[in-house]
């Protein structure tokens, strides 16, 4: 693959980006009428900020690192406006690229995001596009979110409606192009229970329709020759697509200066997947620094059309062996640190802050099993298809960001 | 039941679609609802929030980190959603 060359000017994504936007704006018409119509007392819109960071994942044979930025400025005190951007340059030697007979590719995917967010009384309208381009996918979303807080600002409801756009091509296939269109609905609420305790309830319902396929992946099935081998066939997904997520998050103020949060998120969908992610950080102040501990725990059940290895091809209607619909956890252990400097302030820089947070996950598959074993029959290491070890990998993501409020 | 004459509505008195209906039923509920109890006395005062207002009580401190990571979670799990609405707060400010 080659890397991603810009061929949209910022007029067109500019004119793009008026009209998704309009196109949200114009559905949730009804809520944003309802909510103009409340009482009107002061609120705040999020403070001014530019953050630059570097991020960088390896594991599994992948490396994607870049850079990114997100700058929010405030206007008038009523309104606020954001901007971001963000890279990922991608070198894939994946078990997936591996066992497709494919070698090492390099690509290079960009997204630029803008944001408005309007205050009125205790009502936060915002909305925000963002587009995505690399050589052989384009996504556009556009999102429009409403937010109010209520009783004395115990509570903050919120909903949201996003509607994303995106096209998928094949970089060995000129004539290949094919569309998806996502729908995703959020409501959610955040509520002080008391002095120290904080918890957050949100709900999501997202709708996908189109191609949803990886147009490189393959399914695999007993070779009909030789069944100690496999063969492989383009996968076949089903066109449609709907999840329900809901979620549960906590934050407990402890009796010295740290902080305690919990999170638990249960999930869905019309694939047949069921997932659950737990989800535990620590929070603790030493002087100038902000130290963080986390550990998170995710599982799923296997796709209802997914299957490691078919028995023979077309064996029914819809066929996948993406290791991402298939059953299996994973661990995550994070540790990171923010020092904050400028604390006084200097100029127009309020205060700045240097942050590094390093994540170790590690995921271990259930039904995926590592297929380059079964590759070839004349291979030392070589193991029938069917009985290879389960595959399993670990992945150490690093970010390294400043942050400056102004 | 047949109407009295064979006289068509002007458009501008065609009823409206269910669809349209359910709308402003939504729209005229979420008002009522949202306002109709704005009243409620909270329980934890603004003067008695000075922790839940700390840094370190924020659901999302660095926002660029957390929709990093939310991504890389996207690519590699079949799970998506509930990961907090944009916009929303603590209501401590």
């Amino acid at each position: 693959m080659t890397a991603w060359h810009s061929t949209s000017s910022f007029g067109d994504l500019a004119e793009r980006a008026r009209r998704a936007l309009l196109a949200v704006a114009r559905s949730l018409l009804p809520v944003a009428a309802a909510l103009v119509a409340l009482p009107a007392v002061a609120a705040v819109l999020p403070e001014d900020r530019a953050d630059v960071l570097y991020h960088r994942y390896e594991g599994g044979g992948v490396t994607i690192h870049g850079p990114s930025v997100l700058v929010r400025k405030k206007m008038a005190e009523k309104y606020s406006v954001s901007a971001s951007y963000y890279v990922d340059m991608v070198t894939s030697a994946s078990i997936d690229v591996e066992v497709s007979g494919a070698s090492q590719y390099k690509e290079e995917r960009t997204q630029y995001g803008v944001g408005f967010d309007y205050l009125r009384g205790k009502t936060t309208y915002s909305l925000s596009y963002t587009n995505s381009e690399e050589n052989d996918y384009q996504a556009e979303t556009a999102s429009f979110n409403i937010s109010q807080d209520l009783f004395g600002d115990l509570t903050t409801i919120s909903m949201g409606f996003s509607k994303g756009w995106d096209v998928v091509r094949n970089s060995t296939d000129p004539l290949f192009e094919e569309d998806v269109e996502r729908w995703s609905y959020r409501v959610g609420v955040t509520q002080i229970l008391t002095k120290t305790l904080i918890a957050a309830l949100d709900f999501e319902v997202i709708t996908d329709e189109g191609f949803l396929n990886n147009p490189y992946r393959s399914y695999r099935y007993l070779n009909p020759a030789d069944d100690t081998t496999f063969a492989r066939a383009p996968e076949i997904y089903p066109h449609t697509r709907t999840s329900n997520a809901v979620a549960l998050n906590g934050k407990y103020f402890l009796p010295y200066r740290a902080a305690l949060g919990g999170g638990y998120r249960y999930y869905t969908d019309t694939w047949g997947i069921r997932a659950d992610t737990f989800e535990v950080n620590y929070t603790h102040p030493i002087g100038r620094w902000i130290l963080e501990l986390g550990y998170r725990y995710y599982t799923q059940d296997h796709a209802d059309f997914y299957s490691d290895l078919f028995e023979r091809r077309d064996q029914q209607n819809f066929m996948a062996r993406d290791k991402e619909l298939s059953t299996f956890t994973s661990h995550r252990v994070r540790l990171g640190g923010t020092y904050e400097f400028l604390t006084g302030g200097t100029g127009f820089v309020k205060k700045g802050s240097a942050s590094l947070f390093y994540d170790r996950i590690e995921f271990s598959y259930e039904d995926f099993r590592d297929a380059r074993y079964s590759m070839d029959p004349n291979s030392d290491n070589f193991v029938p298809a069917g009985q290879e070890p389960l595959y399993e990998f670990g992945a150490n993501v690093i970010q390294a960001f400043i942050s400056i409020w102004f | 039941m047949t109407r009295a004459n064979n006289r068509t509505l002007p458009p501008t008195c065609s009823p409206p679609s269910p669809a349209a209906l359910a709308r402003a039923l939504f729209a005229a509920c979420a008002a009522l609802v949202i306002t109709g109890c704005g009243n409620i006395e909270p329980w934890v005062k603004p003067y008695e929030r000075q922790a839940l207002a700390d840094p370190i009580m924020s659901f999302d401190p660095h926002p660029i980190s957390s929709s990093y990571m939310h991504h890389v979670f996207e690519a590699r799990e079949g799970a998506r959603g509930a990961l907090g609405s944009a916009g929303g707060g603590c209501g401590c400010n």
